[in-house]
């Protein structure tokens, strides 16, 4: 195995690209050494991405969104206290993935790439609109991060392009969001299903909404119809019937050994509504 | 397979040694450096008993190769104690928190690494942060036990000596 410590994208693209054998990108790592160790992966080309500047560090966009390094852990995330201010759903998922020690090393961009459809980080980027920014040896470019995973363990990402950075939008004023996920003990295990709601609010109503579900299909799903079903409400019961029934609706998930394919459908529709409900009271400034 | 020289400092030492790319930081720690008390349980990140700071953030030795580690300041368990016992150390041999001893090392490392974030944590933030900390003897009741009163020592020598 070749351990190669790029300084730039540019040139992990570069080395991503020439790789003629099994090629992985290490970031936190949490993954890529358990595959390893497991002997799933066997990298002729292992690429850390740390030594390119940048990817340690948290930004505050022009626009007022939030730039995320590729290599920033979740202990760092959680501790950013205007990030969590601004994105608390996103960051509640992301902190959610492992122990203490894993926080320590693992990462947004890890945790989308390894393809899990019940990765806990995905679905409050899927809710909040994040933008991924990949890059390959023809450049870079942005795209919605609903268009990075493509089923379990697979990415859209073409040989030789590695995401550079992810990015929050601005927060909406009176928006919140927020992650819940099934897991049947309090830590250290792997989501039966979650659910992330992201709101906006006009008045008492629902203005804008993204819902985003995990473990219940291939990938994370992003639903237009949860979505709809809470956008110009006041999130009264019908509301939240209506949103636990499109969330049903869309849930398409398989039996296995963590919940039979009825519980899961079952439990999408309680935490989307549950994390609507904690979207909202954020919205409103409550503290939820 | 070109071997990767590494420089870091262990424990306050400066350390230096000839790494094959795929070998962990446990495996550099414990066959090139001799440093033992940091165990292997599961090696896949679930157990924490190969607990270790890097740059004063907790995580699994097994989980990070050692090739990342360059440049990095690491420290064990066999940095815990200085002339005495660690205050924790002290107070695990006397609430017994410990049976066969496989997890204390990571244990350990791990709850210093809490006190010093948050020198009067709950029971529950206790747990939460020892979560990947796995200890198939003794269960978990002493060792909260134990780091809390370890924490309450620590808070009163901390103000007699301000």
């Amino acid at each position: 195995m070749r351990y190669h410590t790029p300084t730039t994208f540019q040139d992990a693209a570069a080395i991503a690209a020439a790789s003629t054998g099994t090629l992985r990108f290490l970031a936190g790592g949490t993954d890529v050494l358990v595959q390893m160790r497991a002997g799933m992966v066997q990298p002729d080309d292992l690429i850390d991405l740390k030594h390119i500047p940048g990817v340690d560090r948290i930004e505050k966009t022009p626009e007022g969104g939030w730039r995320i390094g590729v290599a920033v852990p979740g202990i760092v995330l959680g501790a950013h206290k205007e990030l969590v201010r601004d994105w608390p759903g996103v960051v509640e998922g992301m902190n959610l993935v492992g122990s203490t020690q894993v926080q320590g090393r693992a990462t947004l961009a890890g945790n989308l790439c390894n393809g899990s459809p019940a990765a806990d980080s995905v679905p409050g980027l899927f809710a909040a609109g994040a933008v991924v920014t990949v890059t390959g040896p023809k450049g870079s470019r942005d795209i919605p991060v609903e268009q990075v995973p493509v089923g379990p363990g697979r990415t859209s990402l073409a040989k030789g392009e590695v995401i550079s950075a992810i990015t929050l939008p601005p927060r909406a004023k009176n928006g919140g969001d927020a992650y819940l996920r099934f897991i049947p003990r309090t830590e250290m295990d792997i989501a039966v299903v979650g659910c992330a709601v992201n709101l906006r609010l006009d008045g008492d109503r629902v203005a804008e909404a993204r819902v985003a579900l995990g473990a219940v299909a291939p990938t994370v799903i992003l639903s237009e119809a949860c979505a709809q079903a809470i956008i110009g409400t006041t999130l009264d019961d019908a509301a939240l019937a209506a949103l636990a029934k499109a969330a049903k609706g869309a849930a398409k998930p398989i039996s296995d050994k963590r919940g039979t394919k009825e519980f899961r459908i079952e439990v999408a529709g309680v935490l989307a509504r549950r994390a609507a409900r904690i979207a909202y009271d954020r919205a409103k400034g409550m503290k939820a | 397979m070109s071997k990767i020289h590494v420089t870091a400092t262990v424990n306050g030492d400066p350390v230096e040694f000839l790494a094959d790319p795929r070998e962990t930081l446990l495996d550099a720690l414990r066959n090139h450096l001799d440093l033992t008390g940091t165990k292997e349980g599961c090696g896949t990140g679930d157990c924490g008993a190969c607990s270790v700071t890097v740059d004063g953030t907790l995580v699994c030795s097994c989980l990070m190769l050692a090739a990342e580690a360059n440049g990095k300041r690491v420290e064990t368990i066999e940095g815990m104690a200085k002339e005495e016992l660690h205050p924790l150390q002290r107070k695990f041999i006397e609430h017994a928190a410990l049976q066969c001893g496989f997890c204390t090392p990571g244990i350990l490392v791990a709850a210093k690494a809490l006190l010093e974030r948050n020198p009067d944590p709950t029971d529950t933030e206790i747990r939460y942060w020892l979560a990947g900390n796995l200890c198939r003897c003794t269960g978990y009741d002493k060792i909260v036990r134990a780091v809390q009163d370890a924490a309450a020592e620590m808070r009163q020598d901390h103000r007699g000596a301000a």
